[in-house]
């Protein structure tokens, strides 16, 4: 049972591998060919390299310095995946915390709501991008504007959902609390809170992504490490291959939190009809 | 053939047991003239009118009729969901002003929380009441046995059965020892064998616990399996068409002769009202 399963997998997994393979093995053509520059197009095969290097530690192990796990974790991509995943992260929390409270309450009270809708609806459709240049008028450059920009991105995304989240809760499900006797505190954390999670967490989903949009461009701007700021600067040098390889790297680092979401999803709405039980 | 006798002589108690309730018992349910009006665009509907009723403490009632007859309406007027235009609804001494534990309601779409398990769910009105955790945990797991629910307790409801669910439901609103129990058509989405099975689970607690028991139902048969009393309601105005007493032993027998009886004359009477439902439905169509 479990040896057809792998045998599927593994199958499944060479299918998926076919595709790639071709357009890497058309890309080193390409470049082997010699008729395109290597500084307009790096080799796969230099940008493999690059990219090892990248992640390999740029000191030599010296045991007085530090433990060899410390070392091991010193390379320059670690360090900037790490950079960037700290501004992600703090700046989505800044932002989801601030949208969730307002959504909840925006969606509960229609008073709330009529007083804060036209502001946000003005607001709304302000892409993150264009509050750069008032980012680094007002925090400078560093890590403040940039993570003010990605909490701006998570913001709106996580607003609306949670809204439309506590809007959307099935009238039964209140009527059922009131009938248990449950008063108001009770009736939002117990009831409107989970009843509404399908919804928050879809729009953490798309704040989250948001995000990790963001913290790219603002590392091209306001900063001096982190993944965008690495491939911004590898083209300074004209490294074609480092750009490629940090991309990569982007591409890993959003894949990755874009699995744990998907993992924090599937356990938070365990109880939930569209999911299979874990 | 042991567990039979044992639940015939359940049955033969629990008949003791009704006839026992006299008829001077103190009413624990009082209508009186209840008048529900819905306004729908320009149009006015009457969904209840002139409605007077008495359920005396631990007698099982029936509201019983064609789609339309007001009688989820009267329920919701009991449970507090929907005030009544003019009239008053007491329980238990105290005038209804909304809905509340003291009448647990069991709904047609069981109404589980789908994000606690089944023993969270029945814990949930507990907790509301401030009860102490191992209360609560020996509450709740009497009630998890008494419903045959006890290997499902850590499950979620998209997990379960409708029967199950509805089995969840009972169990939650039992947890609160509500005098009075209000169910709006809670087997009407089961099939027949779980729907049986449901309706004498529901008479051996009934006879265990000896709740009030209002419960809407379209089901003749239903009706005549369960009640003490039907009360057939007319289509709009929603009236008292009929109040008929059942004095049928449990359990009840649907091949015998005098529930067949029973259950010509009501057939007739519902399907009096179905075809004024009917009737009105057509009309409503060409009309348009």
């Amino acid at each position: 049972m479990s040896n057809a399963q792998s045998k599927l997998s593994a199958a499944s997994f060479l299918r998926g591998a076919i595709v790639p393979l071709i357009v890497i093995a058309f890309w080193q053509a390409l470049s082997s060919s010699g008729l395109i520059n290597p500084v307009v197009l790096p080799s796969p095969v230099a940008v493999v390299v690059r990219w090892w290097a990248y992640l390999l530690p740029s000191e030599p192990f010296d045991p007085a310095q530090s433990s060899w796990f410390l070392w091991a974790l010193s390379g320059e991509m670690l360090t900037d995946a790490w950079s960037s995943l700290y501004r992600v992260v703090l700046g989505f929390a800044v932002g989801a915390g601030l949208a969730l409270p307002l959504g909840l309450t925006m969606g509960t009270s229609d008073r709330v709501y009529g007083l804060m809708d036209p502001l946000l609806q003005v607001l709304r459709p302000i892409p993150p991008i264009a509050y750069i240049p008032l980012a680094i008028l007002w925090f400078g450059l560093g890590n403040a504007p940039a993570i003010f920009l990605i909490a701006i991105g998570a913001f709106f995304p996580v607003l609306m959902n949670t809204i439309a989240g506590v809007r959307h809760v099935d009238g039964i499900y209140l009527r059922a609390a009131r009938n248990l006797g449950a008063g108001r505190a009770t009736m939002f954390l117990r009831v409107i809170l989970p009843a509404a999670t399908p919804y928050i967490l879809a729009g953490a989903r798309i704040g989250i992504g948001t995000a990790f949009i963001v913290v790219i461009v603002s590392e091209m701007i306001a900063v001096n490490a982190g993944l965008g700021f690495r491939i911004l600067e590898a083209r300074e040098f004209m490294w074609s291959d480092k750009i490629i390889a940090g991309m990569f790297t982007i591409g890993l680092l959003g894949l990755a939190i874009d699995i744990a979401m998907n993992r924090l999803n599937n356990h938070l709405l365990r109880w939930h009809r569209g999911l299979d039980s874990q | 053939m042991a567990t039979l006798l044992k639940m015939t002589q359940d049955y033969a108690a629990m008949t003791a047991a009704t006839t026992a309730v006299s008829p001077a018992a103190p009413s624990q349910i009082q209508v009186r003239g209840v008048e529900k009006i819905f306004t729908v665009g320009a149009q006015k509907i009457v969904a209840l009118q002139g409605i007077d009723l008495d359920i005396r403490k631990g007698e099982f009632v029936c509201l019983l009729g064609p789609s339309g007859c007001g009688k989820s309406t009267l329920l919701n007027a009991v449970a507090g969901f929907q005030p009544p235009t003019r009239g008053t609804v007491t329980a238990d001494g105290k005038a209804v002003t909304g809905p509340g534990p003291d009448r647990g309601m069991v709904f047609q779409e069981y109404a589980l929380f789908p994000w606690m398990t089944v023993a969270e769910n029945v814990a949930f009105g507990l907790q509301i009441k401030k009860m102490g955790k191992a209360d609560i945990a020996a509450r709740v797991e009497a009630l998890l046995e008494k419903l045959h629910l006890q290997d499902f307790r850590n499950r979620y409801p998209k997990d379960l059965s409708g029967g199950m669910r509805q089995r969840v439901a009972i169990a939650r609103v039992l947890a609160l020892d509500s005098p009075i129990l209000l169910m709006d058509e809670p087997f009407g989405a089961l099939d027949a064998l779980t729907r049986r099975t449901l309706q004498d689970e529901l008479l051996r607690i009934w006879e265990e616990v000896g709740k009030t028991i209002l419960f809407v139902t379209h089901s003749i048969e239903e009706s005549i399996y369960l009640a003490d009393r039907i009360i057939v309601m007319t289509y709009r105005p929603g009236t008292i068409k009929q109040d008929v007493r059942v004095d049928m032993p449990r359990p009840r027998d649907g091949a015998s002769a005098e529930f067949n009886r029973l259950k010509r004359d009501l057939s007739q009477m519902v399907m009096e009202e179905q075809q004024r439902f009917s009737a009105d439905e057509i009309r409503s169509v060409t009309a348009d």
